[in-house]
């Protein structure tokens, strides 16, 4: 493996990271104004705040690994689609509250055990980034797990409804685990975590609360979503239209 | 610019130290900077430019930048023409971290400081409260209610 080489792989790896974060980020502030409480506008808001800024975080640390020169704006505002590599679950539309929780919890239960090892990440940048989000993160998946808990332990329409928001999306959840070139390469060099160790946390926080909460856990699907090769669904665009628009249309525009 | 000597070195910082806290807190302005436990080292080079480290809160916490403005516009009053403030991630700053004044202030100011245990009302002391929302008006703050005064009161959280 050539240097050259090495060095693309760690800043798609570190980009990966920043582009889950922003999407979801993104989606989350569509909420603001329109949650359904007071108490889950601030909640949800806080949530995404939180994931921005550890965005624009892993978005510079990324920008510095590749060295050409792109900065936190650069590399939000001017990719395209298929250059965006966040996971697919992360870009699915907010739907209904029961959707947005169960998105949310998916997510969590995922971030923090992967956040957990890459603490210890070789790559220090990066390391400083995760044990930062780790407390974040615990905090984020105490709220989407307490909303899990309430909406399927509470009236038979809640139960039913967030059922059927973790079938439709639990085929998304695979993506998160599944290790490619990219993965293992950077595990190798002591970088990324390791998505094994990961999913058995995942699994074991996801059992824990869909059996206190009375949900069932899903089947496991075959699945084909590729969000952090670049392979999107129809969701995405919309979502950077959104987002880039103004800095399109006027670029480097400041307030 | 002529080198600085070793004494002028740690009179510098001292007065640095002294200027930070002076530096306020955007969203709780009774909580200088310091109180909140955010600056990490002073460092002042051999030409007399000064580093400061700061260590930001919440990743995404507005009040951020602000804060490394608001150091950089009071040192340069303080006559100080080269600033720089720098981001300081790890290890990540925590609510362990706020001073004794810091805590006293934030309760004066009816913020009921960061705690693990039970959450005593800033208002009257009641330990009879309850947790209305994890997330309140800051990423730092959740929302509490008092049961015996009944005042709603805000929680800087535990990080």
């Amino acid at each position: 493996m050539n240097t050259a080489q090495a060095g693309r792989s760690h800043f798609t790896y570190v980009l990966r990271l920043a582009d889950t974060n922003l999407v979801l980020a993104q989606r989350l502030g569509e909420l603001i104004g329109h949650a359904p409480a007071l108490e889950e506008d601030l909640g949800l808001g806080n949530t995404a705040l939180d994931l921005l800024g550890q965005a624009r975080l892993l978005l510079t640390h990324a920008g510095s690994i590749e060295g050409r020169g792109r900065d936190e704006d650069t590399l939000a505002y001017f990719r395209n689609e298929d250059e965006f590599v966040n996971a697919t679950l992360v870009e699915q539309p907010n739907g209904d509250f029961g959707d947005t929780i169960a998105r949310q919890f998916l997510f969590d239960a995922w971030q923090l055990p992967l956040y957990e090892r890459l603490a210890t990440s070789g790559d220090t940048g990066l390391a400083a980034i995760a044990a930062k989000g780790v407390k974040e993160a615990r905090y984020h998946l105490r709220y989407s797990s307490g909303w899990i808990l309430r909406l399927g332990d509470g009236t038979a329409e809640s139960h039913a409804r967030v059922q059927g928001s973790l079938e439709r999306l639990w085929p998304f959840t695979a993506e998160l685990f599944h290790a490619d070139d990219i993965d293992r390469e950077m595990r190798a060099a002591g970088i990324g975590a390791d998505l094994d160790a990961v999913r058995s946390d995942w699994e074991r926080q996801v059992a824990a609360t869909l059996a206190e909460a009375t949900l069932e856990r899903p089947g496991d699907r075959p699945w084909r979503w590729f969000g952090k090769r670049g392979e999107h669904g129809e969701h995405l665009g919309r979502v950077l239209a959104q987002m880039q628009v103004l800095q399109r249309a006027h670029p480097g525009a400041r307030w | 610019m002529n080198p600085v000597m070793e004494a002028d070195v740690t009179a510098i910082e001292a007065d640095v130290r002294v200027r930070l806290a002076d530096v306020l807190d955007p969203e709780i302005p009774v909580l200088s900077i310091v109180d909140l436990g955010l600056i990490r080292h002073v460092r002042v080079a051999a030409n007399g430019a000064v580093e400061v480290g700061v260590s930001p809160t919440y990743s995404g916490c507005p009040a951020t930048s602000v804060i490394k403005a608001d150091v950089e516009q009071t040192l340069r009053r303080g006559g100080y023409g080269e600033v720089r403030i720098v981001d300081v991630l790890a290890p990540p700053w925590t609510t362990e971290w706020i001073t004794a004044e810091g805590r006293s202030k934030l309760h004066d100011y009816g913020i009921a400081p960061p705690s693990a245990g039970p959450v005593a009302c800033p208002q009257c002391g009641s330990l009879s409260t309850t947790k209305l929302s994890e997330f309140g008006s800051t990423p730092c703050k959740a929302l509490y209610r008092c049961m015996r005064c009944l005042e709603p009161f805000d929680h800087f959280k535990c990080l």
